[in-house]
Parts: structure tokens; C-alpha cells; sequence
């Protein structure tokens, strides 16, 4: 029997919609109320400001800015903000997404044409969205004679690794979710589970068009690895440190490129070739093996593996940034935040505005140093995306033999020239202790 | 063996190493067609190409209709080309009917044609484009055509398939003021398509991709009997519009590009000179073009008397040499019909050349053939 869809009526609507309301009013009341009371009795409640934090308290900070915004600086100072929101995931997938758009329409007008248009009006900018939704919505297929778990693991630790990458990035001054001492070296680590867990997914697929895709993404990772671990020792030796952080405060004066140009080339290459783009992009070569290590995936799976693939983008962008175009130094463009008012109130005609919570959260979380730090780390990330994708539309996609040829011959003894260029300017006593940093 | 298996199912005894790949008839990199690769790592140590996924029947389906609705669907094979698929059928039936064409006949006929191998090699180089990975290449030429596109719907009404050509001349008179459009959209044309050597043809990876590989010498091309651009990317000079000229060729300067390399970028250069030698083709013959005058003659019914007879007549299409071989029994439908195209000839040289190469180097050297799958299967 076919499904007609039933004529739409108001009344019906209208009815249909008290319904839910009703139920979902008695429900919370009958149900929910109590079931929060009696949690939050055998919960240990805080002390905020003197006063215990009742459920009836809780209601008045929706009211009173002076009570929430000690709780948004309570939570904002927490790990849990961090990985989630502002350094972490949640701020590397908004510049992800925003690299997926302007990367659509950037290709479309070098290409002559217009690229997602419709979606939300405005230059379909909310094409992504209206992807995201299809994907989600499709039916996920697994290969009969797939290996299960690891196939169904395999897109899941592909985002966990480029998160735990996005992790070790820092944006402002304090601003990273893992401030590690051996920043960089955590940073190579990550890197190393990439083919891991690509070879694990082609090969789980037990189809040939992946298999071989895996195996030509192991090549590259592998042989662009060394590459790009050696041009990045440059930068170690300048600085003395493999903290992320102390790297980008040592930039205060200039960015390391100015000294290293040939280790920042070397890089950015390797980095197009860890990101496989194109023209490295032979793990996904369309023509010759329909979509490399990605053909067997379906549905989610493949969103998850591009959000993987684009947090990577970001993180790989940021690290260039870091190391190399100084982190979040630059000019204060951002004008000073009114402090007056934080600390006096706002006069409005005979009463006098002034909310409680807003000085401390502007002197010690959202300084003016962070917000511009924050602007300059973003400007300079955007930029090096930008040249990321460019290539997409300017070059073909190059063989295999060439690609190790370039990572095993060229690049290494590039970042070698590098590596002795860097020894050079510390011996000669231009960088590093006693010289000009 | 007389119960042997098609290929690709029969049960072969190989090596453990040799992995078979089946490429196509799904797959972003075939066309309609398979080709089955036998690969050792990454080198190609077997191909075989397996056409026959679109085939139509054409031929036998010529048999049933009478000489003038043979016309729309045997230019079916290759819709970007249809004029030039179209030609060698219309010149045959005239020879069969004895009629001489009107003078401005031929030249639109010369224009038309010319258009039509630029609308097609511009398609190819589309997709030549994409199969190396290089989405803007794909995306200019795709644009760029519709240039072409709207000057054949000028003439003929009708955006790819034209069915312009009839027996007799061409089915309507050149629009009104149809010269100098068509002299400024070659030109722009031309402009364009002389910016495309920055982007493609001198790309230093697009050269160190293509260049020494596929290499198909004189003696080879000549041997496996492949034309047209393949042919002539191998040192051998033979263009049917200058060794056999037909209508007003002779009168006209044609200069056929010839390269002596023999690999896979020189299969792939030689059309996009044939397109700006094409260019030139058609300011000449505009040039020369009878101002005013009839454009088709009236054709005498069935004419009698006349038993068998037969006539075989080639023109060189966008991708070569292409014949058509009428038997006529003295009917209104043709007794026998056999396209000989060129698709086909080309494809025989692909085992050959993939033989030994890398599995990278499958799609530009398969596409540089200038191969169209559905012409191969008619």
C-alpha cells in the first residue's frame, strides 16, 4: 500500500501541536521536576559567593548577568570549554567548514563558473550544511567481506587523530588544550597515526580499489614523514624548545621564515602531501582507482573521514603559522576594551549599570592581547589555507614515482641545507642565545 | 576451444603477485567500457580493453530506414562530432545519386564540419583534463565549447545533434549576418584557446607526467593501423583533407600538425593544434565562401535502373579517418551500411601501450587515444 500524505489542516495542526505541548508539560512535571530534585539532592552542591547554589539560585543567574557571567568564567576556565569550544574542536571545525566554502567557491571562479549557489540564499552558503544533512541521511553499506570493527573504527580514530592534533595547536597566549613540553614531538606523534589508521581502513574494506589507495597513502606518509620532521628541526635548534607555545612567543620580533625560507618551502610541501592535496592527492586519484581508500565508504562514514580531513587542513595550516609566521604576533589591531564601564558601570541618564561578573572576565580571560592574538592567528591560518588550495586549481595530479622521487631525493636534502642553515645562524651567534632573540 | 569464456570470467592460472583489476564499466576512469588490467605492484603487465557496453546496432539499424532518416541516428555514435560522423554517409549517397553539390553547400558544409571537430576535441580535452586530476582543465573546455555550440544552433538549430548534413547539400541556408558572428566567436575562441598552453600544456607536471610515456613509435602506428591524431602524434603525416580532398578542401590551406614523439603528450597536443588549425580552416573559408546561392538540390525519388552498387567514402573526424561503406540494392534503404570508425582502430593500440607502464600513467595514455567508446560499439 502506498503512503498518501493526509490533507493538511490547521485545526489539526494546531491540535496536534496542544497535544505535544500537554504531554510534554505533564511529563516534565510528574516526572522530570522530582527526577532533578532528587538528583541534585545527593549532589554536593558549591558554594558560589557565599551562597549554596539551589535549584531556585540557578533560576535567578538566567535573570542577573552579574550572578552568570562568574559561572561563564568558571566554565570558560575549564578543560572542557577549551577541548570543546574555543581551541579546540568547536573553533577548528567552524574554520574547517569555512574552508570547505571557500575553497567550493574560490575553485568555482578560478573555473569560470559559480559553484554552490541556491542553499541559503546568499551564495549558497549553507551548501555545507545541506552535505552534512545528505550524508547523515544516507544508508551506510559495509562491504560483505569487510573486516567490521576496524572498518567501522577506522573513520572514528581518523577524526580522533586529527582532533588530537587540533589539540596541541595554541591560538593565543595560554589559549591550547594540551600546553605540552614536548609539543612538537606530540605533534609528530599524532602524524604517525594517520597512515595507521588509513592502511587500517583500505585494508579492512577488502576491495581492491582501496587496497590500493591504502597503500599508495602509506607510501606518501611515510616518505613525506622524514621531510617534514627534518625541516621543522630547524626551528628547534633557533629556538632551543619544542613547546608549541614558547615557539610562537619567540617570534615576538620576526617569524622564523624570514631565516628559514628553504625549511618553510620544504614544509609546505610535505604538508601537501601529508594533507593529500592536490597535486599529491594520489590516495583519492579519481581516474585510476575511482576514490583511493575512501571508495568503500559510505554515508557518515565518508563525512567523518572529510571532517577529519579538513581539521587535519586547519591543524596542518596552524602549525605552519606557529612555527613559522609567528603564531599570534603581530600589530595590535584591536582597539582596548572598555574598561570603564567593567569597572565604573554605564551611566543610562539618572541610573547607573553596572554588572558585577564583567571585570574579571576581562582582565584575566578576554584580554585585549587575546583577541588580537587570536585575530592575527586566524588571519595568518586563513592565508596559509588559502595557499593550500590554490594548487587545486593550477596543477594535474603527479604519479607515484615521481612523489617519492621528490619526498626521498629532493626534500630531504633540502631540509638538511635547512638544518645547517639554522646551525649556521645559532654558531654565528645571529639566533638563539645571545643573539637577536 | 569452441565454449570459451568471455574475458574477464574465464578462470586464468596467474602468478600470486598479479592482482586483475577491473576498470570500468563503473569506474570515473573508463568510459563505457572495460578495460581489465592485470597489475604487479604498481606496473601494468596485461590489459585488455573489452568495448561493447553501448553498442546499438546502427548498422543494422540503417538497413530498415530509407537514405534520409538514416540521417538522425547515424550521427548517434559521437553527438559532439555528428557532422563530421555524418559526412562520409552524405558524401556516399551522392556519389550513389550522381548529384553535383552547390558551391556554398560545400564551404557551410566545411564550416560546419570544422566547428564539430572543435566541439568535439574540446569535450575530449575536458576529460583528459579531469582523467590527470586537473579540474580547472576540465571546467574551461566545457565552457569554452558552448562558443561552438551556439553557432551551431545558429546554423542548425539544433545544439548537438544537428542532422544538418543531408544528401544534396545542407538542410538550410547560414543564418542571416552569420559571418561575422562566427568570424568573432573563432576569434575569441582561438584567444582562448591559445591561454590554455599556460594552464595545461606547459605545466611542468602535466609534461614530466605525460612526456616519455605511452610511446608508440612510426613503425607501430603504423602496423596496428590506428589514424588520426594518433597517428600523426607519431611522425606520419596523413590527413584524409589533404591526401583525399573532399568538397572544397583542396581549395582551402590546410596545414595538419604532425609531432614526432609518439608518447602520450604528443597524443594529447596534436588535437589541441588541430583545433587552432581548425580555427583557421573556418576564416578561410568564410573568406571564400560564395556570398549567395542555392544550398541544397532538389533530389530525383528512388532512382531506377541502377542494380547493386556500392561506394566507400572517408572523411577525417575529429578523431580520424572514418568510412562508410554503402551497398545499394536499388531500394530506398540501403542494402548494407558499415561505419568504419576510427574509435575503434585507435583502441587496438591500447595493450600495446600499456604494457610495462604504470598504473598512474592508465588514464592519460587510454584517454590520449582519442578514443570514443560509443563510436567503437556503433
Amino acid at each position: 500500500m502506498s503512503v498518501i500524505a493526509p490533507d493538511f489542516k490547521l485545526s489539526g495542526f494546531i491540535k496536534s501541536l496542544i497535544d505535544d505541548i500537554v504531554w510534554a508539560v505533564l511529563i516534565m512535571s510528574l516526572i522530570g521536576l522530582p527526577a532533578i530534585m532528587m538528583i541534585l539532592f545527593f549532589i554536593p552542591m558549591p558554594v558560589i559567593d557565599g551562597e549554596l547554589l539551589t535549584p531556585f539560585l540557578a533560576f535567578t543567574y538566567l535573570a542577573d548577568p552579574s550572578r552568570t557571567l562568574p559561572i561563564v568564567q568558571a566554565f570558560m576556565e575549564t578543560d572542557m570549554f577549551k577541548i570543546m569550544a574555543f581551541p579546540g574542536f568547536g573553533f577548528a571545525a567552524l574554520i574547517a567548514a569555512g574552508t570547505i566554502f571557500v575553497e567550493r567557491k574560490m575553485l568555482a571562479k578560478l573555473q569560470l563558473r559559480v559553484g554552490p549557489f541556491y542553499c541559503g540564499k546568499v551564495e549558497g552558503i549553507l551548501q555545507l550544511m545541506g552535505d552534512g544533512l545528505k550524508l547523515i541521511s544516507k544508508e551506510i553499506i559495509i562491504p560483505a567481506k569487510a573486516d567490521k570493527p576496524i572498518f567501522w573504527a577506522a573513520p572514528v580514530l581518523f577524526v580522533a587523530s586529527a582532533a588530537a592534533f587540533v589539540a596541541l595547536i595554541p591560538v593565543a597566549p595560554g589559549w591550547v588544550v594540551a600546553d605540552v613540553d614536548m609539543g612538537l614531538l606530540a605533534v609528530f606523534a599524532v602524524i604517525g597515526f594517520f597512515p595507521i589508521v588509513t592502511i587500517l581502513s583500505a585494508w579492512s574494506a577488502n576491495s581492491k580499489f582501496p587496497f590500493i589507495g591504502g597503500i599508495r597513502a602509506l607510501f606518501q606518509m611515510v616518505s613525506f614523514e622524514i621531510p617534514l620532521i627534518l625541516s621543522l628541526l630547524g626551528v628547534v635548534m633557533v629556538t632551543g624548545t619544542l613547546n608549541l607555545s614558547e615557539i610562537a612567543a619567540s617570534q615576538s620580533s620576526f617569524p622564523w621564515i624570514l631565516f628559514l625560507p628553504v625549511g618553510a618551502i620544504v614544509f609546505f610541501i610535505t604538508m601537501l602531501a601529508e594533507l593529500e592535496r592536490i597535486p599529491f592527492d594520489l590516495p583519492e586519484a579519481e581516474s585510476e582507482i575511482v576514490a583511493g581508500w575512501l571508495t568503500e565508504l559510505s554515508g557518515m562514514m565518508y563525512g567523518l573521514v572529510q571532517l577529519g580531513t579538513y581539521l587535519k587542513l586547519y591543524a596542518f595550516a596552524a602549525l605552519f603559522v606557529v612555527l613559522f609566521l609567528g603564531g599570534w604576533n603581530g600589530p595590535m589591531i584591536v582597539p582596548p576594551l572598555p574598561m570603564e564601564i567593567a569597572t565604573h558601570g554605564m551611566e543610562m541618564g539618572p541610573i547607573t549599570l553596572k554588572i558585577g561578573g564583567l571585570e574579571p572576565l576581562l582582565t584575566q580571560l578576554i584580554t585585549q592581547e587575546m583577541l588580537n592574538g587570536t585575530l592575527m592567528f586566524v588571519l595568518k591560518t586563513v592565508g596559509v589555507i588559502f595557499f593550500i588550495l590554490l594548487p587545486r586549481g593550477v596543477f594535474p595530479r603527479i604519479r607515484v614515482d615521481m612523489l617519492l622521487n621528490l619526498g626521498w631525493h629532493k626534500l630531504i636534502g633540502l631540509a638538511f641545507v635547512n638544518i645547517f642553515i639554522a646551525l649556521g645562524l645559532v654558531y654565528a651567534g645571529v639566533l638563539g642565545p645571545g643573539g637577536l632573540q | 576451444m569452441t565454449n570459451e569464456l568471455p574475458p574477464g570470467l574465464a578462470i586464468q592460472k596467474v602468478d600470486e603477485r598479479i592482482m586483475t583489476l577491473n576498470v570500468g564499466p563503473q569506474h570515473p576512469g573508463s568510459g563505457h567500457m572495460r578495460i581489465i588490467v592485470q597489475i604487479d605492484g604498481d606496473y601494468i603487465v596485461a590489459c585488455d580493453p573489452d568495448p561493447g557496453y553501448v553498442h546499438r546496432g546502427e548498422e543494422k539499424m540503417a538497413e530498415y530506414r530509407n537514405y534520409i532518416t538514416n540521417i538522425p541516428h547515424l550521427e548517434r555514435p559521437v553527438i559532439h562530432d555528428s557532422c563530421n560522423v555524418l559526412y562520409p554517409y552524405v558524401l556516399g549517397v551522392e556519389e550513389l545519386l550522381g548529384i553535383e553539390v552547390p558551391e556554398r553547400a560545400k564551404y557551410v558544409r566545411v564550416i560546419c564540419s570544422e566547428l564539430n571537430r572543435c566541439i568535439y576535441i574540446m569535450y575530449w580535452l575536458a576529460i583528459y583534463g579531469i582523467f590527470l586530476g586537473h579540474s580547472t582543465m576540465f571546467m574551461w573546455p566545457a565552457g569554452d565549447r558552448e562558443l561552438l555550440i551556439d553557432l551551431m544552433e545558429k546554423i542548425s538549430g539544433a545544439r548537438v545533434t544537428h542532422a544538418h548534413f543531408v544528401p544534396g547539400g545542407v538542410r538550410n541556408d547560414l543564418p542571416p549576418n552569420f559571418e561575422e558572428v562566427c568570424l568573432r566567436q573563432v576569434n575569441y575562441f582561438e584567444k582562448r584557446i591559445k591561454e590554455y598552453a599556460a594552464v595545461f600544456y606547459d605545466n611542468p607536471i602535466l609534461i614530466s607526467r605525460t612526456e616519455n610515456t605511452g610511446v608508440l613509435s612510426r613503425e607501430d602506428a603504423i602496423r596496428l593501423g590506428t589514424t588520426g591524431s594518433v597517428l600523426r602524434a607519431s611522425g606520419v603525416d596523413y590527413d584524409l583533407r589533404i591526401k583525399e580532398p573532399y568538397d572544397v578542401y583542396e581549395e582551402l590551406d590546410v596545414h595538419s600538425p604532425v609531432m614526432k614523439e609518439g608518447d602520450s603528450y604528443a597524443r594529447s597536443k596534436i588535437p589541441w593544434l588541430d583545433m587552432l588549425e581548425s580555427c583557421n580552416i573556418i576564416k578561410q573559408a568564410l573568406q571564400k565562401m560564395p556570398k549567395s546561392g542555392s544550398v541544397r538540390v532538389k533530389l530525383k525519388p528512388n532512382p531506377k535502373g541502377k542494380g547493386f552498387d556500392s561506394v566507400y567514402k572517408r572523411v577525417e573526424s575529429g578523431r580520424g579517418s572514418l568510412g562508410c561503406h554503402i551497398v545499394s540494392d536499388g531500394k530506398v534503404e540501403p542494402y548494407r551500411l558499415k561505419l568504419s570508425v576510427p574509435s575503434f582502430r585507435n583502441l587496438i593500440a591500447l595493450p600495446y601501450l600499456l604494457k610495462g607502464e604504470k598504473l598512474g600513467n592508465m588514464p592519460s595514455v587510454y584517454w590520449s587515444l582519442n578514443y570514443w567508446p560509443v563510436e567503437a560499439d556503433r
